[in-house]
């Protein structure tokens, strides 16, 4: 057997480095190589069974299992926050597979894998966004059959997709996607960008790390690279916005990010906090206050 | 005659991370030169980084086609074979990864395969060892991964490079991909990368 | 002063406790062994053997117990644990028609070489709970016959029906490399060999529910159980370095052969057709349903229009596999609070202007107006 058959072994876990073998991370790693060159294509990938369900981040596991060094700072969120139970148990995998250092400081890591939410720090050239992505096709609520969205995506016909957009318009008088909402990358392919909130699909855009996107049950990879144009679909008279919040954070004051709604009690109390918990950390550790600090 | 084989990565884990984190930024960012670390002795005229990209990217699921040079070279053949299971294969158009020891008479891009509409990812890369790479000079490139534009001259290459690339990029979403390496540095050439003709450059 | 929900960590600690604790139930009872499991629940370990596409029964019980008798978790358990396992190549094809038979019954022919083997099997029982096993009845004697027939003289129904040129042939084997949907995704159109792979992996209740619509005008498609025999086939191997095969022991299987009614086509003369199913140890349920589903997806093969779910293979492959049905369906239990949040904004959103619309007419009412802002 060529060495490229071996197994290594880290001491103590039984598996290797990061869980995955060498010969799985080099056809995930060749897979990441063409969808950086084909930005916004989905490119297959034979996605392996991994330690954790389908639909609780496998995808993203496995990309960052591929690209993570020893020398990497991992952080990992979930719906912006370091804390939800299911980020704490990804970054515990990578802790006990791979012994990297963790952070939960955005501007600290070199690799973030997240769940819903593009960090509210601006991210920086030395760093990957790995985004766990439960169905990475767009058309695929439009049309069920991959045969069928592959030919459209070769056919670079989305006409479909601004069918469904225009229809919201028609119904509701806007655009009723809240998230999950379609871009259209290096004005070639229409992505879908995982169900993060479509306030934060202005940072995709222009964005000075990478950004790579892992599906596993649905079995694909695919990738915006840095400072890559990501144009949200929309019309001209009905130009795409972000949703806004009319009430700073009540914990660090900030404004302009992506708030959670917290029901105090019964009587229809509730406070709206910021959904990065890194971000609202560092505010208040500078100094910043909300009303309820 | 028995040969010694030249080893392989020491660590096959951290050095093929780290071979293939190089690449991965190397296209994620065309026109940058990445620093490219290896203690590889290949046999020649396989040079230690390309031996290093090979050992990294390829095993028994990617067939891999040589030159003319490294295939005149048994030795170079027997250490690919031993290190990476990787079929070599005799026609360019059926392999995944191509490496390149003389880029000054790399075949025309129509030789390897391009991928097709609903597949652009099957298309092949090209691995080529240069002698000149650097970013100060040569021709312009836009598009993904370039802030503004970026050079990248490498050389030698055939003297229809620019209207290949031309045609290269023209094709996407399908096209090669290209590696070049030279002497610890590394820089990579994705199909997204639109040739600018900033000041009717001549060519370089 | 309001703070943030934390101590996921300690919170996931303290669910792995509690799990713990429940899986082993009341410490007064005595504990399972993994060799209970894989001897007296032995249908339940071939099932997970079948859809954890691993052929290890200590493994199986073991997942079994770990997973608290839950299928899908234990298939999970087996298929997390398949997936790291180094691989040495294919095996060669078995060959079912030397099996060792613990069980051959055909319901196309009264009487046929080798006879009809009922072997163990619940079919005529009747299910009367037997309380006797309550506390440990004594062994049943020991069976009259031998059930082992002699394999030589057991011909499989489709060769006895293939001779007369009456049922399809097997597709030829051409040596050429069977694809494996463990390391390569799914391209469609999947070829026979890929869809048969999804369906033994596929869930049994899944599966079953989709050979059962074809029985019920959801593509019909008139089938017979040419053939369903459980037994133990020798499993042979050839070494790069040997060059010629070499026994690894036996597996235990069902095969089930369904024969299918054919119209026919231009170039083809009226025939019948096939379905098949293969699956780990004696699974007769699943085989069945496999060889109808078989049979059912190979309806653009034959000619014949695509138009009920169980025709149609991105529908069936792609929603047959337990643990990708259970993982996406699970993972609803994860926090979703910044798509919500998103969808709460719309709805407030469309119904401030809704009634704003309502409040038109009268709009020169100051209470209503200011409802609507």
């Amino acid at each position: 057997m060529s060495p490229q058959g071996t197994v290594t072994v880290s001491a103590g876990t039984g598996y290797n480095f990061a869980y995955l073998d060498e010969g799985t991370k080099r056809m995930i790693r060749r897979a990441i190589l063409k969808a950086i060159a084909i930005p916004g294509y989905q490119v297959p990938f034979a996605a392996r069974e991994m330690p954790m369900p389908y639909g609780w981040g496998t995808g993203g596991v496995q990309v960052t299992a591929a690209i993570l060094g020893a020398a990497d700072v991992l952080k990992v969120i979930d719906q912006g926050a370091d804390d939800t139970t299911n980020a704490v148990s990804i970054r515990r995998f990578f802790t006990a597979t791979a012994g990297v250092a963790t952070t939960t400081r955005t501007a600290e890591a070199t690799v973030i894998q997240t769940r819903h939410r593009i960090p509210e720090a601006p991210l920086t050239e030395g760093q990957v966004l790995v985004y766990q992505v439960p169905i990475p096709e767009p058309l695929r609520f439009l049309e069920p059959r991959e045969t069928e969205t592959r030919q459209l995506h070769a056919l670079a016909e989305y006409g479909l997709m601004h069918v469904k957009l225009y229809e919201d318009i028609a119904r509701h008088g806007h655009i009723a996607t809240t998230y999950a909402y379609p871009v259209e990358v290096a004005g070639r392919y229409v992505m879908d960008p995982s169900p993060t909130p479509k306030f934060d699909n202005p940072k995709m855009d222009d964005c000075p790390a990478l950004q790579l996107f892992g599906a596993g049950r649905e079995k694909r990879i695919y990738a915006i690279p840095p400072y890559t144009q990501v144009r949200s679909l929309d019309f001209e008279d009905h130009p795409f916005r972000v949703q806004r919040f009319d009430r700073p954070c009540a914990l660090c004051g900030a404004e302009g990010v992506y708030l959670d709604e917290v029901i105090l009690d019964d009587a229809g109390g509730r406070m709206f906090v910021c959904s990065d918990t890194d971000h609202c950390e560092t505010r208040r550790a500078d100094g910043h206050t909300g009303e309820a600090a | 005659m028995a040969h010694t084989l030249a080893h392989g990565f020491a660590d096959p884990v951290h050095e093929g991370q780290a071979v293939f984190r190089a690449a991965m930024d190397a296209l994620s960012r065309p026109g940058q030169i990445r620093p490219l670390a290896t203690t590889l002795a290949p046999p020649a005229p396989l040079i230690p980084e390309l031996a290093a990209l090979a050992l990294a990217l390829t095993d028994a699921d990617t067939p891999v086609w040589l030159d003319a040079p490294l295939r005149a070279e048994p030795a170079v053949a027997a250490f690919l074979r031993f290190h990476t299971g990787a079929p070599l294969v005799d026609a360019p158009d059926r392999a995944a990864f191509a490496l390149i020891a003389d880029p000054a008479r790399c075949p025309a891009f129509a030789a390897f395969s391009q991928g097709t509409p609903a597949y652009p990812d099957t298309s092949a890369t090209l691995i080529l060892a240069v002698e000149t790479l650097s970013n100060s000079a040569g021709p312009a490139f836009a598009g993904p991964g370039i802030r503004g534009t970026a050079h990248l001259d490498a050389g030698p290459l055939p003297a229809d490079w620019a209207s290949r690339w031309a045609a290269n990029h023209a094709a996407f979403p399908l096209g090669l991909d290209l590696l070049f390496v030279a002497s610890a540095r590394l820089a990579g050439l994705p199909r997204s990368a639109r040739p600018v003709a900033l000041e009717a450059m001549p060519c370089t | 002063m309001y703070v943030a929900v934390k101590g996921g960590e300690a919170a996931i600690d303290n669910a792995h406790r509690l799990l713990a604790e429940v899986r082993r139930g009341d410490p007064a009872v005595p504990e399972l062994t993994v060799a209970q499991i894989r001897e007296q629940m032995r249908l339940l370990v071939d099932r997970v053997m079948t859809e954890g596409s691993l052929y290890d029964p200590d493994l199986a019980a073991l997942a079994l117990k770990q997973a608290r008798g839950d299928v899908v978790e234990a298939v999970f358990l087996v298929r997390a644990y398949r997936t790291t396992l180094p691989r040495f190549g294919a095996t060669e094809p078995l060959d079912t028609g030397g099996m060792t038979l613990a069980r051959r019954i055909s319901a196309t022919f009264k009487d046929l070489p080798g006879g009809q083997v009922l072997g163990p099997t619940f079919d005529y029982t009747h299910r009367l709970v037997d309380f006797a096993l309550e506390d440990g009845a004594d062994p049943a004697p020991a069976a009259e016959a031998k059930p082992e027939a002699d394999a030589a003289a057991c011909p499989r129904v489709t060769d006895l029906l293939g001779q007369a040129g009456l049922l399809e042939p097997s597709p030829p084997d051409e040596g050429a490399p069977v694809g494996d949907l463990t390391r390569e995704p799914v391209d469609y159109p999947a070829d026979r060999a890929l869809r048969l792979q999804g369906l033994a992996r596929g869930d049994e209740g899944f599966i079953l529910a989709l050979g059962y619509s074809t029985q019920r005008g959801y593509g019909r498609t008139h089938p017979f159980v040419g053939e369903i025999r459980v037994g133990a086939v020798e499993l042979e191997f050839t070494p790069e370095e040997l060059g010629f095969p070499v026994s690894l022991g036996t597996v235990d299987l069902t095969e089930c052969q369904m024969i299918n009614q054919f119209h026919g086509s231009g170039a083809v003369p009226p025939q019948f057709t096939r379905g098949y199913g293969l699956v780990f140890g004696q699974g007769e349920r699943k085989a069945m349903a496999m060889a109808l589903v078989d049979r059912s997806l190979r309806a653009a093969e034959l000619g014949e229009a695509v138009v009920v779910p169980a025709q149609d293979q991105e529908f069936v492959l792609a929603h047959c596999d337990s643990l990708q049905a259970t993982g996406f369906v699970e993972h609803m239990k994860l926090p979703h609070y910044v798509d919500f949040q998103a969808e709460l904004e719309l709805v407030r959103r469309l119904r401030a202007e809704h009634a704003a619309l309502a409040a038109e007419p009268v709009q020169d009412d100051p209470t209503l107006r200011e409802a609507a802002e």
